[in-house]
């Protein structure tokens, strides 16, 4: 393969080599890690509310994710952990908002579903399936009308294709020629049901097809795929174009939420998971191509565990928010500037 | 002073505050055109149209645009054409915008203006006719303001604007060309602060938007009968300057509160509730509520009439709240 000239992550795509795999097996391994603990955790009711993994989808958040500057507003929908660590939110402050503790990204007052690191531009997930992708479009105006080359990045399930602001959002965004990547998680379930069920139409590129936006499917676990054409897409909003979409198939190996008991499909098989399964797939692709070896994967797998266990102290030895913060939060006070 | 009206007082309001602040711009159906009302009329000749945005008919979208707009650091002012197509904008409004703050531990503000307009009498049919700005007062994180006056419509606007969390701006659209003597420029108008607009010693008036004309109205009237009301605009009602409506109804004893949205669930029970956990005492007569019938807005010209609440209804609360048998008219 043609090598293509390197500017190099954050900024666009360049050469997928070795540092740039080792640096999403990283992120992938951060994700898996903290997802199977979280797992744990909510079965011993230490984390709240409705929890959603995305064990499986590591790929997609670390192949866009790694490429966004801390300016790039992303959005996400209630499968939000590996997003937000992708951005670069603080993992223990990540653990410490599931926690519900004041330590937490937005002091335990958001959750899982609601995690905010606008520090690092991860504007925010929303509990409500499909209502993030206009909120992007909004946070792409922001360039079109102050100037500057940020894009902003939504994140969403298959589900959310069939919602009202999905169409409205997808004819404005192309309307208004927006910089927004909008990238898909196609895991061909929306809650419990599949996607045969919910439409006829089987690839999101294809719903999207009448409006003549950019697009492109590629297999979710194929981190390379979704790492080459988010950043082919991201060069060219850089430059001021969009909208993109970016349809990733992906496999949520866990039910809806952490509890479900996902008796509406059959498990895969180990086989099937190996192929599916991301970091399965790229720690393939790095040990064939001499990237690091085995012991190496081991340290990267064995930090992530620790750096985990580590937040899990974190957020357990942090304490509960103050009661007073209910009222103090309702409206900002003062006028910005 | 010169003669203008509540839409013209918006419409410079507007401009003046996208003069001062470039991250200011409006967006909405038709609002390049001027929009139905004139609200937006020759924005978009002296702004342009990337601040000056006509939308496609997509609410929903268009209020989630304006939010992140918001959160990004622009002061969207978005307009809804007419109140009753909130419906469609409620999951961005209400989910998103009013609990951005909150759930995000204050990182996240949102500084948007919706505009919209709401109210019946001009044979709009049941859809276009609503007054549905109760609904949106109990939903923590929104502001909620609803002027008058052309006067309060530029001083509240220019609040709005500035103000770093979501605010609806109720207009009302059977104000929108009353000629009022207006300053060039008049002055900010702080959400939170209600206008004492009649002074008065019998009984106390409270009435919101197109009721204040009524309650004025129905004072005259009063007054040539020698009772003499209060009569008080709130201007916002979240946040509701509930100081100034109960020192007038430790002096006054009596409450009138007059609205034209639906009497039940409206903001006169809230006003109320709140008047007399504060000042019961004071009070000599039950609190009256002056609002529309348990109804959807009639088309037909008679029917509609007699479904608005106005200054005959708020006259006749006054006097029985007296213990006085209304008087021929």
């Amino acid at each position: 393969m043609a090598k293509k000239a390197s500017v190099g992550p954050p900024d666009a795509a360049g050469a997928f080599d070795a540092p740039t795999a080792i640096g999403l097996l990283r992120t992938m391994w951060r994700i898996r890690a903290f997802e199977e603990r979280v797992g744990v955790l909510k079965r011993a009711d230490e984390v709240y509310g409705l929890i959603h993994l995305s064990i499986g989808g590591e790929g997609v958040a670390a192949g866009v994710c790694s490429q966004l500057r801390d300016d790039d507003a992303v959005y996400s929908g209630h499968r939000a952990h590996g997003h937000a660590l992708a951005k670069r939110a603080p993992l223990e402050r990540v653990l410490a908002e599931l926690m519900g503790r004041s330590d937490g990204l937005c002091c335990g007052m958001g959750g899982s579903m609601h995690l905010v690191d606008v520090e690092h531009g991860f504007m925010g997930a929303t509990g409500v399936v499909g209502g993030n992708i206009p909120m992007a479009l909004g946070a792409a105006l922001a360039p079109r009308l102050e100037g500057g080359d940020s894009v902003a990045v939504v994140f969403f399930g298959d589900g959310a294709v069939q919602a009202g602001h999905f169409h409205e959002s997808i004819n404005l965004a192309t309307l208004w020629e927006l910089p927004v990547i909008l990238v898909c998680e196609n895991n061909g379930f929306a809650e419990f049901t599949p996607r045969s069920a919910h439409t006829k139409v089987e690839r999101v590129a294809d719903v999207v097809a009448p409006y003549g936006l950019a697009r492109e499917t590629v297999e979710g676990s194929d981190v390379r795929a979704v790492w080459e054409a988010f950043g082919g897409f991201l060069q060219l909003a850089r430059g001021g174009e969009g909208p993109f979409l970016l349809e990733c198939l992906t496999h949520r190996l866990r039910g809806h939420y952490e509890g479900d008991a996902v008796a509406y499909r059959d498990a895969l098989s180990a086989d099937e998971w190996q192929r599916k399964d991301p970091l399965v797939q790229l720690t393939r692709v790095s040990t064939a191509a001499g990237w690091l070896t085995e012991d190496e994967l081991a340290v990267i797998e064995a930090e992530a565990r620790s750096e985990v266990e580590r937040a899990v102290e974190f957020a357990r030895a942090s304490a509960y928010p103050p009661v007073e913060l209910i009222g103090q939060l309702v409206y900002a006070a003062g006028t910005p500037s | 002073m010169a003669s203008s009206t509540y839409v013209k007082a918006i419409n410079a309001a507007l401009a003046i505050a996208m003069r001062a602040d470039p991250r200011v711009f409006v967006m909405g159906e038709d609002v390049a055109e001027g929009g139905p009302y004139t609200a937006t009329a020759g924005l978009a000749e002296e702004f342009g149209t990337a601040r000056v945005r006509d939308t496609p008919i997509s609410e929903a979208a268009i209020c989630a645009i304006a939010v992140g707009a918001a959160q990004a650091g622009l002061r969207p002012v978005l307009e809804i054409m007419f109140i009753d197509f909130i419906t469609l904008a409620l999951d961005p409004l209400v989910n998103q915008a009013a609990k951005a703050h909150s759930m995000s531990g204050g990182q996240l503000t949102v500084p948007l203006v919706l505009r919209t307009q709401g109210g019946a009498g001009t044979r709009g049919g049941a859809q276009h006719s609503q007054s549905l700005e109760s609904w949106l007062t109990h939903v923590p994180g929104l502001k909620v303001v609803m002027p008058a006056t052309a006067a309060d419509a530029a001083g509240l606007m220019a609040s709005a604007i500035a103000d770093p969390n979501p605010v609806v701006f109720v207009e009302n659209k059977a104000l929108y060309f009353k000629r009022e003597e207006l300053p060039d420029a008049p002055p900010a108008v702080a959400l939170g602060s209600a206008r004492v607009v009649r002074s008065g010693d019998d009984v106390t008036i409270v009435a919101l938007s197109r009721m204040l004309g009524e309650a004025l109205v129905a004072a005259d009237r009063l007054a040539r009968e020698g009772v003499e009301a209060e009569v008080i605009d709130p201007r916002t009602l979240v946040p509701l300057d509930l100081d100034v409506i109960v020192s007038s109804v430790e002096r006054t004893n009596r409450l009138v509160i007059a609205h034209e949205a639906v009497e039940s669930g409206g903001l006169g029970a809230e006003i109320a509730a709140r008047v007399q956990a504060a000042a019961f005492d004071s009070l000599d007569a039950p609190i009256a509520r002056v609002g529309a019938p348990f109804a959807p807005v009639p088309l037909s010209p008679p029917l509609e009439d007699a479904y608005l609440p106005g200054a005959e209804e708020i006259y006749v609360a006054v006097r029985t709240s007296l213990g006085l048998a209304a008087l021929g008219s």
